[in-house]
């Protein structure tokens, strides 16, 4: 029941956030504050309230089956298990930093606000959640129509054409994964008799090669837009740079790793063989992606557009450890998402406080700002490396796994990935360079952070240097449903790893040879 | 003393924590404490783990802190190991890096930015230990990267300048691409030997590998390719004369006694697999022979004091891979700790002009200062004297002449080597007493405003006696033959024979070595002091005029690099700053707002058009019913 809790709080506390505009101006973003830190303890108390070492059987660890629409099938699951727990204490996380954010910024329809930005987080929720595939069409959609508000009607000056363009990209996708989920609905049905929606027994389903094609394409337009996967990855620079901070954070942080969240949850399992098929293809759209994007990032201007085309780069990642199928990869991925959540985030957490004090994205009327706001920048370089994935910071690791899994599914690939890291240190330190070194292009005084910006950043620096120092407890929660999304392809694995150990012999045998 | 091994990386971190947090609000005096005092008291511990090392002679000390994490069989730790070789480097990095610090709280003292620039320093030396005691490539990796971060922030501390910037960017981007290769060396290490722990990578390499083995080459030749980006040698050589930009004591500290010998580290840790390798070693060799003869004839040519400080880096640490390529492994490392001492004193020394002249560096504005600076001047002295190897009274000789002799009479030695070395040596010798007689002899050209203080002479005396003495702990087997140092390796590092038909004249090569130091002292006296008039002459001879312009600008390899890497990349990037592929998409939407437009037109609401339209369909219509 608690889960269904988190999604009925953020939606209740967004109608009632709406409402209460009109009781007081500031009630709205107490109650949204309230209703996602409630949901942020209740996250965390399932997290240490669950021994993580669950050793053997289910990886889930809540669950919740409600019929809804039985004679289609449809039912109300909720179910939570490592991977998802991770990814709410993220959402959750970034919400409430996302309200405070916008405590401020946002003077005009504040209620109308905080509904659509507690209604974002409940679809999110219910994405991660839901383990019926109509119900996670359903929360797919709830996450779609409030951001297209946040970002048509507070962002900036071009956010009309912006929201336009995140709205048409994700529904035409969505739809092709609606039309995917009932080709799986109807082609279960008339295997088993059974037409229902349930997520787990549609992994029952044995489908021909073909249809499992054309499902899992169906399933990965709506991920690989989302995600974004270069060539797909238009609307989100647009977006990114148009929506306010708060949206920027979401779409950034937890809106991109649906996608993430779709592809382990849904492509890797339900379609093991077409996956291993296409497996070299998305691999090379991933290390496209990194070095595109790469590229892209260092010629922008703007600074939110920039940092929106470093997530194309990190995402790259993603998409090369989820289809190396195996553990380290895998992790790595779990891990990026994380650590990408809070890194970009606070990027454009600092592009935000950037252009409420100067009224400007552009990176070149910025320049020398270290002595006038070295708070901010210390902060920053933080999140300037942790970008470019220097070790002790949460990106490390992430990367560092992702590649590792990633080299053993395909070398050259990975070099080519590796290579990346040399562009993201190009675009990183471009950051650094334009924003906070050289000599200041005016006098105006910028003031440093102050308490609310301190309190929003310091956490997200703790974070981010936990996960790169001690990332076990992390690893440790989400092991047991990755080692379930991998079920279909531990064989060839465990023949990987006897090819490793049977190599040692091997070569003595080369050396008596030579000897002889 | 063995657990607390931790405090030595430990207490630095400390330091830079409360610099960062507490930096903007201490006072002066208590920030230098802090920043002085946590490299101090790990200095101190260092020495006693030390004397107790000496006094065991165990293998190694190892800690585990805590284990970083666990996937999957992949479990690396943050756990430390201290053998004779580490122990080397940390003594260097914690001792000389102390005498750096008490020397900076003086050279910085009008500087705003007091605290940064401890922070950073402090948070130097914590990464540079991890680098060398740490027992795993990952945490070796964490260090090499941490270093390499505070590279880039002391480069580019005086940030207002955008030249200081940029050269920041540049040696952080160079020696990633370098550090790109090395991770790569990692992942190959890892899918090989399924852990990342030095150790068991060194005990097990010889049971994968057969002598010459493929996959042996593949990893030396790409951790080779990570410690020249970091050690500043060919190919990646470029971005180290441009870090002068940063403060001196970084300079000392950073780019000529510590990090940027990571790269000789590394290679010497990883021995074993570069003697499964003997291409690889020979590159190594190579890569060091031609890196300190093109460093070298760069360094003759420069007028900046720094530069030629920073050539030389590159040059002397290019001797120490030469040496580490010939498999004279503790001689590499014994050069490596007296280049230390020396090469850090004459930065400092050299940072005691620079602020006693307003910040000049420029060697032709200098003159004179024998002297109005007699400290520096002798300190310098014998600096100088240490690196061009002057025969028998610096340290610099013993530590050279190891390497000289083994590159020709080592096993993997040949003629070629030696002969670079040779010349080299030569080289460096002229270079080293141009320097001295431009800055401190001839008349005074930039008045003295600012003579050093005792936080600046005290380092600067310190080192000058290491540089002398330093080299006493290993002499040469005909004279003296004394071993302490390279015993000391032995159980870390092979140790290496000489082949027996030089061996007699050992004595005679030896001597030509003097002779060769010697004589470029005497070649800068002649043209410097003597007869100036044989330099002027010298360039009215075009020859030697582009020559010289060409050493200058370190023999073309930034205009090479700027022209096929740099200017291609910002090149393509701004082209296509607005995203090709968007405008495949934008095309769609035109597309469709086109079709928009003439079907609108068609919905114009006159009776005319729309009779007009049914006749010409109904005619279409009729045609192709009857035609088809």
């Amino acid at each position: 029941m608690i889960l269904l809790w988190m999604i009925v709080l953020l939606m209740a506390g967004g109608v009632l956030a709406w409402l209460a505009k009109r009781w007081h101006p500031v009630l709205p973003r107490w109650i949204a504050l309230f209703a996602i830190l409630t949901d942020l303890i209740l996250a965390c108390y399932l997290w240490l309230g669950t021994p993580t070492a669950v050793t053997g059987s289910s990886p889930w660890l809540v669950r919740l089956e409600i019929p809804w629409v039985p004679q289609w099938g449809v039912n109300f699951i909720l179910a939570l298990d490592g991977l998802s727990l991770l990814m709410l204490l993220l959402t959750f996380f970034l919400g409430a930093l996302a309200v405070l954010i916008s405590w401020r910024e946002i003077s005009t329809k504040s209620g109308f606000f905080y509904f659509n930005l507690l209604w974002v987080l409940a679809g999110i929720t219910g994405v991660f959640l839901t383990m019926d595939l109509f119900l996670f069409y359903f929360f797919w959609e709830v996450m779609l129509i409030p951001m297209y508000f946040l970002i048509g009607v507070w962002g900036h000056a071009n956010r009309n054409y912006a929201a336009y363009k995140f709205f048409l990209f994700t529904q035409a996708s969505g739809l092709l994964m609606l039309l995917a989920i009932l080709g799986l609905y109807f082609i279960h049905g008339s295997q088993t008799g059974i037409y229902t929606f349930n997520y787990f027994e549609l992994l029952e389903t044995t489908l021909d090669p073909l249809a499992a094609r054309l499902l899992m394409f169906g399933f990965l337009a709506a991920f690989l837009v989302k995600l974004p996967v270069v060539p797909f990855h238009s609307w989100l620079p647009d977006a990114h740079s148009e929506a306010p901070t708060a949206g920027s954070i979401i779409l950034a942080g937890l809106l991109l790793k649906t996608g993430a969240y779709g592809l382990l949850r849904f492509v890797l399992p339900l379609f093991p063989g077409a996956a291993l098929e296409f497996a070299p293809w998305a691999m090379l759209l991933g290390v496209v992606g990194i070095i595109y994007g790469a590229i892209l990032a260092f010629s922008q201007t703007d600074l939110k557009r920039l940092v929106a085309y470093t997530s194309v780069s990190h995402m790259g990642f993603v998409i090369l450890g989820v289809f190396a199928f195996n553990e380290w990869a895998l992790q790595g991925v779990v891990m990026q998402m994380i650590a990408h959540g809070l890194s970009t985030g606070a990027l454009f957490v600092i592009a935000g406080f950037l252009y409420e004090r100067l009224h400007t994205r552009d990176i070149q009327q910025m320049g020398g700002f270290w002595s006038k706001a070295p708070k901010m920048g210390v902060i920053a370089l933080i999140f300037v490396m942790a970008s470019l994935g220097l070790p002790g910071l949460g990106n490390f690791i992430a990367e560092f796994l992702t590649l590792v899994g990633s080299w053993q599914a395909n070398n050259w690939l990975t070099v080519f990935a590796t290579i990346g890291l040399v562009l993201a240190t190009v675009y990183s330190l471009r950051i650094m360079q334009k924003v906070f070194y050289e000599p200041a292009p005016t006098d105006r005084p910028l003031p440093d952070l102050n308490a609310r910006e301190l309190l929003i950043t310091l956490p997200m620096v703790v974070l981010i240097l936990w996960l790169g120092l001690y990332p076990q407890p992390i690893l440790d929660t989400a092991r047991p449903s990755i080692n379930q999304q991998l079920e279909a392809y531990q064989e060839p694995e465990v023949e990987e790893k006897k090819v490793v150990v049977a190599e040692v012999p091997e070569v003595e045998l080369g050396i008596e040879k030579m000897s002889e | 003393m063995e657990n607390l091994l931790w405090l030595i990386p430990a207490l630095p971190f400390l330091g830079a924590i409360l610099l960062v947090l507490f930096g903007g609000r201490l006072p002066k005096s208590l920030l230098s404490l802090i920043g002085v005092g946590s490299v101090g008291v790990s200095a101190l511990v260092t020495i006693l783990l030390g004397f107790e090392f000496l006094a065991e002679r165990p293998l190694y000390y190892q800690q585990e802190v805590w284990q970083w994490f666990s996937v999957a069989g992949f479990t690396p730790s943050v756990a430390f190991h201290v053998d004779a070789l580490s122990m080397v480097f940390i003594f260097v990095i914690t001792f000389v890096g102390f005498l750096i610090h008490l020397y900076a709280t003086a050279y910085m003292a009008d500087e705003a930015d007091f605290a940064r620039f401890f922070a950073c320093m402090n948070l130097f030396v914590g990464s540079m230990l991890v680098l060398v005691l740490a027992d795993n490539l990952l945490l070796l990796y964490l260090g090499w990267e941490g270093v390499g971060l505070c590279s880039y922030l002391l480069i580019g501390f005086w940030y207002k300048e955008p030249a200081n910037g940029y050269a920041a960017r540049k040696a952080f981007i160079i020696t990633r691409i370098g550090d790109t290769a090395m991770a790569i060396g990692l992942f190959l290490l890892f899918q090989l030997f399924g852990t990342l722990n030095i150790q068991t990578i060194l005990s097990d390499a010889p049971q994968v590998w057969p002598v010459g083995a493929e996959g042996a080459l593949l990893v030396a030749l790409l951790l080779l390719g990570g410690a020249v980006g970091k050690s500043g040698q060919l190919p990646l050589q470029t971005w180290l004369p441009d870090a002068m930009a940063g403060p001196t004591p970084v300079s000392a500290l950073i780019h000529a006694a510590t990090m940027v010998t990571a790269g000789v580290y590394l290679i010497a840790r990883m021995n074993v697999v570069f003697e499964l390798a003997p291409l690889a070693q020979l590159l190594v060799a190579v890569v060091g022979a031609a890196t300190l003869l093109i460093a070298g004839f760069s360094a003759l040519t420069q007028y900046d004091l720094k530069r030629v400080l920073a050539y030389s880096t590159i040059s002397q640490i290019g001797y120490m891979f030469l040496a580490l390529g010939v498999g004279a492994w503790s001689a590499g490392i014994f050069h490596f700790m007296i280049h230390a001492f020396f090469k850090a004193l004459l930065f400092l020394c050299a940072g005691a002009i620079i602020l006693a002249l307003h910040h000049e560096q420029d060697m032709r504005h200098m003159g004179g200062l024998r002297k109005s600076m007699p400290v520096v001047f002798w300190t310098f002295l014998i600096g100088a004297g240490s690196l061009a190897a002057l025969p028998l009274i610096t340290a610099g000789f013993y530590s050279k002449d190891q390497i000289l002799w083994y590159a020709l009479a080592g096993e993997n030695g040949n003629v070629w080597l030696y002969a670079a070395g040779l010349a080299g040596a030569f080289v460096t010798s002229i270079y080293t007493f141009r320097m001295v007689f431009l800055t401190f002899y001839g008349p005074a050209k930039t008045h003295v405003s600012h003579p050093p203080g005792k936080l600046i002479t005290i380092p600067l005396i310190l080192l000058a006696i290491l540089s002398l003495v330093g080299g006493f702990i290993e002499l040469p087997h005909n004279f003296g033959h004394l071993v302490l140092f390279s015993e000391l390796l032995q159980p870390v590092l092979p140790a290496i024979e000489a082949s027996a038909s030089l061996a007699a004249n050992e004595w005679l090569f030896q001597l030509l070595a003097a002779v060769v130091s010697l004589g470029g002292v005497f070649v800068a006296y002649l043209f410097y002091i003597k007869s100036p008039y044989l330099l002027h002459r010298l360039m009215h001879n075009g020859l030697a005029v582009r020559l010289q312009q060409f050493w200058f600008a370190g023999w073309g390899f930034d205009a090479l690099y700027d022209n096929l890497f740099v200017r291609p990349y910002v090149f393509l990037a701004n082209l296509n700053k607005r995203d090709i592929i968007d405008s495949f998409y934008t095309g769609l939407a035109r597309t469709a707002e086109g079709f928009h437009v003439m079907l609108s037109q068609s919905q114009n609401g006159v009776l005319r058009s729309y009779v007009m339209g049914i006749v010409v369909g109904a005619i279409m219509i009729l045609t192709i019913s009857l035609f088809l």
